[in-house]
């Protein structure tokens, strides 16, 4: 298959107040229509700034991002994205942040019982069919996720940006929620960049895991295919060698490598996040 | 936990609620008692809360007698142009409205009206230009200073511009409205747009970062990302500023009217306080105490409706 999305050579500068702060240099990565790319690394080392720059909420220093061989300039719906804290509109219902979504995307396209239709089928998809009429407010962390996803996937994106969609879930809730997205994809085939710091979860979901370099200057490192034969199940995974296998190489990369020495006040090392702030 | 101590907690929750305010009342009332015994005026005593009671009944039954008066005067006029008609079909019978003078209630309606409708244009100007300051680093800045200058002038000050504005610019044979009345409300108007035009911006400037996002993503045009996203994130803070500006305005337009001789509670008060007869100070403590009282329930109806329309129900408790 073709290449669908090529992040081609981007170097990120953020000005600081104390000078420019290069975030990423020279990341080039190619990624092929339908397939699950895992950006790992520590904290810090530009992977949210990566996905942001797909996203067209940053506008790269230099090199650029090509999806279908057009230049990516501004945020759209093609590329949706699932936020880490779920992002809902706290005044919507979960029915409304999922049509806030197909109105945008779909007017003029579909009637408005198409509409409906699809904003069901979305949320059936993620398995929330009981919560439509809920305020995000009135659900836990796993079920506004799973509305996160589902206002992404309803938007029919070419590719879904996953920012740490399940970091701020519990261990259980987070497997749950990885077994649901492995079924969704079964299902859907999308192309897929999620970012994460959990290798397990990398592993499990991916089919190339893309390691990156500690900031600053940041780049990609090492990429890792992922071969193993889906549908996936952790539990017959836990104990398949060829997982295992992958499992270490990835903690190898991040331990041994890319060890990060952090001193223990992290406030002054933590320069990329200030600029971000600011 | 037995029944039978979680209802005696319960009652004591209750009791709390209850008992403890109306103790803390109870204490300043014997308190300001106290104190209205030791002050001798000129006009006779401080006013103790018993001679404020009293005033309220009198200036309750002076309203109602007052009424009686106007109905009377109505139907005497009536009585004669029907008399006049019927000796002469040609006659077209007079109307004159009764010149009475306004009474207590007359006086609170008149402040209530002057100081929703100075509000509601305050609102209308404050809201859509905190919204576009919110959203314009640049306007902001260009905007910030004279927001900061003018925050803090007293109403005082600005009125004698007012009127003497209004004057030159309000010139009509037949006004809709009473110059008296478009003072007090553009004075109300200046001093508590303020707050809400802040409060506003500042709403708008702190949306959460991830719901701006989310607008981006979606591609939002402008007008429905500002509809959708930038105004139902900032009702928060913009009902804050309404609170505070209502507060504002109601403080203000008391001393407008007591300054400019503006129809209304201020007038009372120093209609009162220029009669100086022996009931003057207990009818401006009167005056004092129905001021505050209706300064808290507008805020506590503010409270109720942020409540109704803002999501964030929290917020709205406080």
């Amino acid at each position: 298959m073709s290449t669908l999305l090529n992040i081609s050579n981007i170097d990120m500068v953020f000005p600081t107040p104390k000078g420019d702060f290069t975030a990423l240099k020279n990341v080039d990565l190619q990624i092929k229509k339908g397939e699950f790319i895992s950006l790992i690394g520590h904290s810090g080392c530009g992977k949210s700034t990566v996905l942001n720059v797909v996203a067209g909420l940053y506008q790269a220093t230099s090199g650029g991002v090509l999806l279908n061989n057009k230049e990516v300039s501004k945020p759209g719906p093609e590329r949706a994205v699932v936020f880490q804290n779920h992002s809902l509109l706290p005044w919507l219902t979960c029915y409304q942040n999922v049509e806030l979504a197909v109105k945008e995307v779909f007017k003029g396209k579909m009637t408005g019982q198409e509409m409906k239709d699809w904003i069901n089928h979305n949320i059936s998809l993620v398995h929330m069919d009981h919560a439509t009429d809920k305020l995000p407010d009135e659900i836990s962390g796993g079920m506004k996720q799973r509305i996160g996803i589902a206002r992404a996937l309803a938007m029919q994106p070419e590719v879904l940006l996953m920012d740490e969609p399940f970091g701020a879930l519990d261990a259980l809730t987070r497997a749950h929620m990885q077994d649901s997205l492995m079924e969704i994809q079964d299902e859907l085939n999308n192309t897929v960049i999620m970012i994460t710091h959990d290798v397990d979860e990398a592993v499990l979901l991916s089919d190339r895991i893309v390691m990156m370099t500690n900031g600053p200057s940041a780049t990609v490192g090492e990429i890792l295919e992922v071969n193993l034969p889906r549908p996936r199940n952790r539990i017959t995974l836990a104990k398949d060698p060829a997982y295992n296998e992958l499992r270490a190489k990835v903690l190898e990369f991040l331990y041994e490598k890319q060890r990060k020495v952090e001193p223990i006040t992290t406030k002054t090392a933590n320069t990329k996040k200030t600029t971000k702030v600011a | 936990m037995s029944p039978l101590k979680q209802t005696l907690l319960n009652l004591n929750t209750h009791a709390k609620t209850v008992l403890l305010p109306v103790i803390g009342i109870a204490i300043f009332l014997f308190l300001w008692t106290i104190a209205a015994n030791s002050i001798n005026t000129s006009l006779g005593k401080f006013p103790a809360p018993s001679s404020v009671v009293t005033q309220m009944v009198n200036l309750f039954d002076e309203h109602n007698a007052e009424r009686d008066k106007a109905d009377a005067f109505y139907e005497r006029q009536e009585v004669r142009n029907a008399k006049r008609i019927a000796k002469d079909p040609e006659y077209v019978p007079k109307v004159r409205t009764y010149t009475g003078k306004e009474t207590f209630l007359d006086q609170i309606i008149t402040s209530l009206v002057t100081v929703m409708s100075g509000f509601i244009l305050a609102a209308a100007i404050a809201i859509p230009l905190g919204i576009a300051i919110g959203l314009s680093k640049g306007l902001n800045t260009a905007i910030n200073p004279i927001i900061q200058i003018f925050k803090p002038v007293s109403p005082l000050a600005w009125l004698p511009l007012v009127t003497m504005a209004v004057s030159a610019l309000y010139v009509s044979d037949d006004p809709y409205f009473a110059k008296s009345f478009i003072n007090s409300l553009i004075t109300v108007t200046l001093c508590s747009i303020w707050p809400m035009i802040i409060n506003t911006s500042v709403g708008v400037a702190g949306i959460n970062k991830d719901w701006d996002n989310v607008s981006k993503v979606l591609s939002l045009p402008k007008l429905k990302h500002i509809q959708k996203i930038v105004l139902p994130a900032a009702i928060p803070s913009i009902f804050t500023g309404m609170r505070m500006s209502l507060g504002v305005a109601w403080m203000v337009l008391i001393a407008a009217e007591m300054l400019a001789q503006n129809p209304g509670l201020g007038k009372f008060v120093w209609d009162e306080f220029q009669n100086g007869s022996s009931a003057s100070l207990s009818r401006i403590m009167t005056a004092v105490v129905v001021i505050g009282f209706i300064g808290f329930l507008l805020d506590l109806i503010m409270q109720k409706i942020q409540y109704v329309v803002s999501w964030d129900k929290a917020s709205a408790e406080r």
